[in-house]
């Protein structure tokens, strides 16, 4: 293995070629071993047009699959750089497996007009993968007065969400309307504020327990079907990210079947993770339950404080029930780093959540080992599905420009910060290791990471 | 020394939680406590802790507690500072972590913690090398309180097995009814919580606790009755003092109900007439003397434990 290294959207397009990996394309349902061949950063189909000199690289142990979408990644920039950068992100990302991020707006200041898209995406021009950025969809993201949604469009925004807390209903109908004809999806974080107030858990049997204040599962659910039926009745697109509840898989579920236009993301840690990680529990949500175990030494850890916060296990379940149906479209991985001191406080005062973009994969695939989740659908819910929420294509089309990733599916990597790209490391994960190592992640045939 | 059982559990470092605390290693500490109140001016005691630095971290106010913790480190030798939180830098905005690691760099070896947060001492002993002895956080656990109860409890009634203990009020918000129900069921007690709706949610889910639906139901047979101290600003709208005291109020006529002289607990401090009758509370069933008196003993055991000096 060589050193990491890093490339950026602005380097030379690659000229490479892979033989005998297996690769997964899940926008032509295909899954086979085969050989990649990048001319100046196009795929080609014949290996033969490739320069002699060119580099190889031995697929066998490979997997290939096309570049990673997330949905939802907090990339701090402008405002809070201790915690993350565009450009560490970006790496991050790159690292994840990852060419494209969709950068939320709650940043400081928001990213609430076409300046601080402008800003986001020059910053991002020359970073490890691309970003879209998400438009707030009220100004200043206090839930009174709607953002200009047409010039957001024009901007290049992929969707616009209040990422934080949800689109309240004094706005809910005026933005759906407008965005009914622009075309862009309301990405909605569904919690409704009374519910949720001084809730830091998840509601249950662990919560009374650690003597901690329970979110009711409620405070997701009744959102969710508010938006479902307003997205109904404006024609608007709804993308409803992070969800966590079985209630909210079950109303989208519904939703689809009706016919209204409804997408919805889940976190690979909603997914693996449960309540009982509050308690100290590291046993993922399909592995049997430790519910009853007393706190162990990383009971109350601030890593684990997240919004919303970690499942039931029973949610969990449905959530993976979800995703192998097609009721979830994508995965997203909710990344938010925040600093240490913003987390070595006791739970109740940790900010909430946790960074993913480097462990996306690695869960789904703890998932996959488990026979809990096809690999080829974890592919889709990382690529080609995401892609298709904010109208973009995924695939290993030949004749377009490189965009895949390659990771080595029998290693394993331990989780620890030097490990990570990310200026942060809040994560429950911590020193857990974790199958599935990324080898090359090339975005717009341009090589961003390689290891 | 060795005291009564001969379990080799790992040495404990911390009191953060009853919970996992087996009955041998819960009955250990009991049986030390019994022997520090026993022989507490012996003079192998008056040094056990001579190069500890005891400090007394509360963040929140508290009377017997941190006075019976301070008592207990002086009476075993220890020099204990009374760190004064509302004075210290914490008002200036230090985190918690900064503030112990600070006190651990002076010399302090040892951390009693009460803090209004659930799990601040969890975060304590990971992020510090100091010894931590939880003395209350937010509505999670009492250890100390529970332990005190516990031996309160075995003197009066011999022995908790199979022993009903009812414990009735704010169960929800209280840290010490938590602690107990650990304790009292990891020493083989049936344990029955009681309280307006609210008070009691989710506790149906805790292994070996019943809820009952009414006072009546709780206290019936029950050896031994627990009470919690009603915080009135915890009242929700539409149910008043007067709703409480109506509904859950022990009083003479309702321990009629309990076993013969079944005693009663109360943690302190009592808010006579509200939860209890003044009459119950200083009356011959009331052990709410005893519990204080075993606080010391209680928590020279475990500092003494934690310190590796017993």
């Amino acid at each position: 293995m060589t050193e990491p290294r890093f490339g950026r959207l602005t380097d030379a397009p690659a000229t490479l070629l892979i033989t005998g990996a297996r690769v997964i394309d899940p926008s032509a349902a295909t899954d086979a071993v085969r050989d990649i061949a990048v001319l100046d950063g196009m795929l080609v189909v014949d290996p033969g047009a490739l320069p002699e000199d060119l580099e190889r690289i031995d697929g066998r142990g490979l997997v290939v699959a096309p570049g990673f979408v997330d949905l939802h990644a907090h990339l701090r920039e402008p405002g809070s750089e201790d915690a993350e950068t565009i450009e560490s992100g970006a790496r991050a990302a790159a690292h994840g497996g990852f060419t494209t991020v969709c950068a939320m707006p709650n940043t400081d200041p928001p990213l609430d007009d076409v300046d601080g898209v402008g800003l986001v995406t020059d910053r991002a021009s020359d970073a490890a993968c691309r970003v879209r950025v998400i438009g707030a969809v009220t100004r200043g993201r206090s839930g009174e007065r709607l953002t200009d949604l047409e010039a957001l469009a024009r901007a290049g925004v992929v969707g616009v969400s209040d990422d934080g807390s949800a689109v309240t209903d004094a706005v809910l109908r005026e933005a759906m309307e407008a965005l009914a004809s622009l075309g862009l999806p309301l990405i909605e974080h569904a919690e409704d504020p009374s519910l949720a107030a001084g809730a830091v858990m998840r509601a249950g049997a662990v919560a009374v327990r650690l003597g901690l204040v329970g979110w009711p599962p409620e405070a997701e659910v009744r959102v969710v079907e508010r938006d479902i039926a307003m997205a109904a009745q404006t024609g608007a697109r709804l993308h409803l990210t992070h969800l966590s509840t079985r209630g909210a898989v079950e109303a989208v579920r519904e939703a689809k079947a009706r016919g209204v236009a409804v997408t919805a993301d889940v976190t690979p840690h909603h997914l693996a993770f449960a309540d009982a990680w509050v308690a100290g529990s590291r046993r993922f949500a399909w592995e049997e339950s430790d519910e009853q175990a007393p706190p162990a030494e990383g009971a109350y850890d601030g890593n684990c404080r997240v919004n919303p916060p970690l499942a039931s296990r029973e949610d969990a379940r449905a959530l993976m029930d979800g995703l192998r149906d097609g009721t979830i479209d994508a995965i997203a991985t909710d990344h938010a780093p925040h600093p240490p001191e913003r987390k070595l406080v006791p739970f109740g005062q940790a900010a909430p959540g946790l960074i993913g973009l480097e462990t996306a994969l690695s869960i789904g695939l703890a998932a996959v080992e488990e026979g809990r989740l096809e690999l080829p659908t974890l592919l889709a819910a990382l690529s080609t599905r995401p892609a298709a929420v904010i109208g973009e294509k995924r695939g290993m089309t030949l004749a377009s420009p490189a965009d895949f990733m390659a990771f080595d599916l029998q290693a394993r990597w331990r989780v620890e910060p030097s490990a990570l790209a990310s200026r942060s490391a809040n994560t429950p994960l911590l020193g857990m290791e974790l199958p599935g190592v990324v080898r090359l992640t090339v975005a717009d045939g341009r090589v961003t990471y390689r290891s | 020394m060795t005291v009564g059982v001969a379990i080799e559990a790992p040495p404990m470092r911390h009191l953060l939680d009853v919970e996992g605390q087996s009955r041998a290693e819960i009955e250990r500490i009991l049986d030390l406590a019994v022997e520090m109140r026993e022989a507490r001016t012996e003079r192998r005691h008056r040094s056990m802790l001579e190069r500890e630095t005891v400090g007394l971290a509360f963040y929140e106010t508290s009377t017997r507690t941190r006075v019976s913790f301070e008592l207990a480190a002086k009476a075993l030798g220890a020099t204990v500072v009374d760190l004064g939180m509302a004075g210290s830098s914490v008002v200036k905005g230090e985190s918690l972590v900064d503030t112990l690691r600070t006190l651990e760099r002076t010399g302090v070896t040892t951390i009693v913690l009460r803090h209004s947060d659930a799990g601040a001492p969890y975060l304590a002993a990971r992020e510090t090398g100091l010894r931590v002895v939880n003395a209350g956080d937010g509505a999670h656990a009492h250890p100390t309180q529970a332990l005190l109860d516990a031996l309160t409890l075995r003197e009066a009634l011999g022995s908790l097995d199979g022993r009903t203990v009812a414990i009735v009020g704010d169960v929800a918000h209280s840290r010490v009814a938590r602690s107990n129900l650990h304790s009292l069921v990891a020493l083989g007690a049936r344990v029955r919580v009681a309280g307006p709706a609210e008070w009691i949610a989710g506790f149906e889910s805790w292994r070996g606790v019943t809820v009952a639906a009414s006072l009546d139901e709780a206290l019936a047979g029950a050896d031994a009755v627990m009470t919690l101290r009603v915080q009135v600003e915890r009242l929700g709208s539409g149910f008043s003092v007067g709703d409480y005291t109506r509904g859950w109020r022990l009083d003479e006529e309702r321990m009629r109900l309990a076993a013969p002289d079944a005693p009663i607990l109360h943690p302190g401090p009592t808010n006579e007439g509200v939860e209890i009758t003044a009459e119950l509370a200083n009356g011959p069933r009331s052990l709410i003397g005893r519990q204080v008196e075993n606080g010391v003993p209680v928590r020279m055991a475990v500092l003494a434990m934690i310190a590796g000096a017993a």
